[in-house]
């Protein structure tokens, strides 16, 4: 017979909730996750690099996790930092999720890791709507882009707690109109800290660090008028960056917590997962990663499934990189390339 | 494509709670999708055609509900539409704090019909794999 079910799920419950696990189980081990979010070539890598090694010249255990469609160019670059980085290819996913995320840094990200800068794909759109358990999102916009950048990407510029605007060195040669690109931030999201950057000219470097650390020594960070704004809300909320649940023992953040009041299971992963048990990372969910010791190995035999970058290498590195350094690092090698869900997004 | 992601999730879920039931054919799905949500309701419903294929909803159809954005401010009378490209600043004071975004973030299964006695016939093709 036909009947008709009431479900009451938001449809992300699934990401929501495993960005909740993750956050819980990083956060009571004390690594603070930042989640970056940006168009393709704001300037996310070149910043990072900077930030990377600053942290690292004040002895901050950092890590970098940077996700792309395809090549690892941003890992190799960020690796000349020295730091722990790791590469995740998303085989043509558009975004991280959180479950994603969580199989990434399970036996790589170094326990002692006190912030985890995450680059999600260069993108406006999708990374908004997934948490990735992270306690300060960030979103980057260069003043090439445009004053009105906010108000075409209302929901990521809306749901951020800190905004950088970047390659302030080239504001005058495109006229980048300060005022006007900090009243549209204003309009779809009151109160967030903009910051100018530079990565080429140094400007407000160390930003990004300081705000990152403060997060994670528990300050309160901004939270988003339109983080609020869910009718019948679910049974939890989205807890950005405070008041997390501490303590609840997840290593590596791979913890569910059942019975919050969804009627569904925690087939964790992406796609069809039919027969649901709680089997992430065998099988379903997408994306390879590559871990990148401290600055070694650099182009060598990992092999994935995408063909070689199209891109040639960029020369610029971050001055005073000191990339020959071989420190040995963790030789994490690959992960077995998880097998692609039949249907997938383009 | 964004909404192909979103359109998945829903199948998914949708899926889980059919599997659950014992329902063998889902014929329709109500989405409640807000103003903020970030999802485009026709490439939403193009993308879960294609989402549906070859799973228990195939062929179901899709409804959506939008649901307007309004805000409020802690020091004004009245609630205001937020509009888009969204204004979230108090339009009556220009208050920047203490706005409180009511509604238009809803991205929820509301509810789903399907079938769920004995196996019968299908009364539709199933749809092909790929459009
Ligand atoms: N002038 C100037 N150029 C910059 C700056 N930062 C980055 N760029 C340039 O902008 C381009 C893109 O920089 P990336 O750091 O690769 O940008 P991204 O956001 O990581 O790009 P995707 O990962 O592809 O989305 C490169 O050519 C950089 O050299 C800066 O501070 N000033
Ligand atoms: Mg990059
Ligand atoms: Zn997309
Ligand atoms: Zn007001």
């Amino acid at each position: 017979m036909c009947r008709v079910v009431d479900l009451r799920q938001a449809v992300l419950a699934k990401n929501d909730d495993a960005a909740r696990a993750l956050r819980a189980g990083l956060t009571a081990r004390g690594t603070t996750v930042v989640n970056l979010l940006s168009s393709p070539g704001s300037g996310k890598t070149a910043l990072l690099e900077r930030e990377l090694l600053l942290a690292r010249g004040r002895s901050v255990p950092v890590a970098a996790l940077t996700a792309d469609l395809a090549t690892e160019n941003d890992a190799l670059r960020l690796a000349r930092s020295g730091v722990p980085v790791k590469q995740v290819l998303t085989d043509g996913l558009c975004h991280l999720e959180a479950a994603m995320l969580g199989r990434h840094l399970d036996g790589w990200l170094p326990e002692d890791t006190r912030i985890l800068f995450v680059e999600n794909v260069g993108n406006l759109v999708c990374p908004a709507g997934y948490d990735l358990g992270e306690s300060l999102r960030v979103v980057l916009a260069s003043v090439t882009e445009g004053e009105d950048k906010p108000l075409k990407y209302p929901t990521a510029f809306g749901l951020a707690q800190l905004v950088v605007v970047t390659k302030t060195d080239i504001a005058q040669a495109v006229e980048f109109d300060e005022a006007a690109f900090r009243a549209n931030v204003e309009r779809v999201n009151p109160g967030v800290e903009i910051v100018m950057t530079s990565a080429r000219g140094g400007e407000g470097l160390g930003i990004l660090l300081d705000r990152a650390l403060a997060a994670g020594n528990g300050a309160v960070t901004h939270t988003p008028v339109m983080a609020g704004g869910r009718q019948h809300a679910q049974s939890h909320d989205h807890d950005h960056g405070h008041g997390h649940d501490h303590g609840h023992g997840h290593d590596h953040g791979h913890g569910h917590d059942h019975g919050h009041g969804h009627g569904h299971g925690h087939g964790h992963g992406y796609g069809h997962d039919h027969g649901h048990g709680h089997d992430h990372g065998h099988g379903h969910g997408h994306g390879h990663g590559h871990g990148y010791g401290y600055g070694h190995d650099h182009g060598s035999d990992h092999h994935h499934h995408h063909p070689g970058p199209a891109h040639p290498h960029r020369p610029d590195r971050a001055p005073g990189s000191d990339h020959a350094d071989h420190a040995p690092g963790p030789d994490h090698a690959h992960e077995p390339p998880h097998v692609r869900p039949a249907a997938q997004p383009r | 494509m964004h909404e192909m992601s979103i359109a998945m999730a829903v199948v998914g879920q949708v899926e889980e709670a059919a599997g659950a039931a014992g329902a063998h054919a889902v014929t329709s799905v109500r989405l409640r999708v807000g103003e903020l949500a970030g999802v485009v309701p026709d490439a939403l419903a193009f993308c879960f055609e294609l989402a549906c294929a070859g799973t228990v909803l195939d062929g179901a159809e899709l409804v959506t509900e939008s649901v307007a954005a309004r805000a409020r401010c802690a020091t004004c009378p009245d609630t205001w539409a937020v509009g888009m490209p969204p204004e979230l600043c108090c339009p009556g004071c220009g208050r920047a704090t203490d706005v409180e975004l009511l509604s238009g973030r809803e991205l929820e299964i509301l509810s789903v019909r399907w079938e769920d006695g004995p196996a019968g016939a299908r009364t539709r093709e199933p749809m092909p794999e790929e459009a």
